[in-house]
């Protein structure tokens, strides 16, 4: 994991990183800031407060256009999401999945025309896409977009793009446009992974440190690493592929079956849906929740979960300190019998168990520009 | 007498018998905002290099090693209602635990604050 810094790749904000004075680290290959001088504290305030600036740049983006007709049709066939019921320039979180119904990915497709744009995970992408290129080889074309990715996230998100990108105030919610920004193309998108409102921000390599900075000279505007990002998306109750999901999870295990419309459930008809359909009719060995910890100390990822009476129910699969919350938080697979909010439940940290409790997800209410 | 230091970044500074330990102020912005401590409760016997304390940020935790071997005789109880002491007087009131050393001898083997800021200069 902690491959030396010369083999890493960078983004074409490395070198802004480095000058706001970022601590660097390996992150899926990536060498990338963890933390500015602000500190996580203070940087995942700010971006619940007024707005921060994070570079998501690392996170693959790909077109993919059908030979003939819509490509929408095509990729439904490799997702539980809804996805040719897409209306023009809006987007959908959907999970890539294998036979098992095990979860490869999770991603965002956006439909423009009979095109979709997709933006997947960091650490999947080379995977992602190869296997999507070879389950629809000869049907469609997957071009890897070489762009940079901004995310600008909090309250006052709106109000800082739309200074610059007047289309920004007119999108709501998993809303998506094509604008542009002195004279090049932007594909703006509503939405992100902190639980504020806010947007991404595609635009290409040369011209994303010249944006950054437009951005970062607003006053309320800060640069935010990924420590931050990771207690914003814990308290959102936002799953991190590779920790929370995985190829052992399903959509059903992983409570996103909100993502899988009933049409598809009916139909039957993505990967795994066999699987997903089973566990939802005689239910799962194992479920996602929330867990709140009642004393001040986290239990971090691979924490044993207890019955109170000692027995072993499950792991911890992210955990830490939510500033927002002002307290530790996690979550974990458990099953059913111990999911409902409020089950008393025991975390086993440094050999010690410690009283906690299912708790309801989000953690800290999500703060959404609905249409 | 003055400091001495691990390379391990506790600080063990002796006043009689008793010897206070905490972390250096090098290790406390290497960790970032603290959210939570764990000292040692009085009367544990700890040997050189145990785990005595722990200490975590958002993102991660820490073992704060025992610096010498020893009893404890008093963990410090102001960390546990505010553990972002630690950020703000690693030094002095942000102290982990007190010990009656077993070897006042084995304090030779530290390092001083000299040698532990040349040790902290090349890290950076």
């Amino acid at each position: 994991m902690n491959a030396p810094t010369d083999i890493l790749k960078t983004t074409p904000l490395h070198a802004l990183h480095v000058k706001l004075g970022a601590k660097m680290v390996p992150f899926a290959g990536y060498d990338m800031p963890v933390q500015y001088p602000l500190g996580v504290m203070k940087e995942h305030v700010q971006t619940r407060e007024k707005a921060g600036l994070f570079d998501v740049s690392h996170m693959g983006q790909a077109k993919l256009t059908a030979h003939d007709g819509d490509a929408a049709v095509l990729f439904e066939a490799l997702v539980p999401g809804g996805i040719t019921t897409l209306r023009e320039g809006r987007m959908r979180y959907t999970q890539l999945t294998n036979e098992q119904g095990g979860i490869l990915d999770d991603l965002m497709a956006t439909r423009f025309g009979d095109t979709l744009w997709l933006v997947v995970n960091a650490a999947c992408k080379d995977d992602d896409f190869a296997h999507i290129a070879a389950k629809l080889e000869g049907r469609a074309t997957l071009d890897i977009e070489q762009r940079a990715l901004l995310a600008l996230q909090g309250p006052l998100a709106e109000t800082v793009l739309s200074a610059l990108i007047p289309a920004a105030k007119d999108l709501v919610f998993m809303q998506a446009v094509w604008s542009d920004w002195q004279g090049d193309a932007v594909l703006i998108s509503r939405c992100g992974y902190t639980g504020e409102d806010g947007y991404e921000i595609s635009i290409a390599e040369d011209k994303a440190v010249a944006l950054a900075e437009a951005l970062l000279a607003h006053d309320d505007v800060e640069p935010i690493g990924l420590g931050a990002r990771d207690s914003l998306r814990l308290e959102a109750g936002l799953c991190l592929y590779g920790h929370d999901i995985d190829t052992d999870t399903t959509s059903a295990e992983a409570d996103l079956i909100w993502s899988v419309p009933k049409r598809r459930r009916d139909a039957a008809d993505f990967p795994g849906a066999d699987v997903v359909n089973a566990q939802l009719s005689n239910g799962m060995a194992k479920q996602r929740v929330g867990i709140l910890p009642e004393g001040r100390a986290p239990a971090r990822e691979g924490t044993e979960i207890q019955s109170v009476t000692g027995e072993t129910i499950g792991t911890v699969t992210s955990g830490g300190f939510g500033p927002t919350l002002g307290g530790p938080l996690a979550m974990g697979y458990v099953p059913p019998a111990y999911a409902a909010a409020d089950t008393e439940i025991q975390l086993i940290v440094r050999g010690k168990a410690m009283p906690a409790r299912i708790a309801a997800m989000p953690f800290v209410p999500q703060n959404y520009k609905k249409g | 007498m003055s400091k001495k230091f691990t390379k391990d970044h506790e600080w063990i500074s002796l006043d009689g018998e008793i010897a206070t330990v905490g972390i250096t102020d090098y290790a406390q912005a290497q960790l970032g905002d603290v959210v939570f401590v764990e000292v040692p409760e009085a009367g544990r016997q700890v040997s050189k290099g145990d785990d005595a304390a722990v200490v975590e940020s958002v993102k991660a935790a820490s073992e704060v090693y025992a610096p010498v071997s020893g009893e404890v005789v008093e963990g410090n109880g102001a960390l546990e209602g505010n553990p972002a002491l630690v950020n703000e007087d690693a030094d002095e009131s942000g102290w982990f635990f007190k010990m009656k050393l077993a070897d006042a001898g084995e304090l030779d083997g530290l390092m001083d604050e000299a040698a532990y800021a040349a040790y902290v200069k090349e890290l950076d």
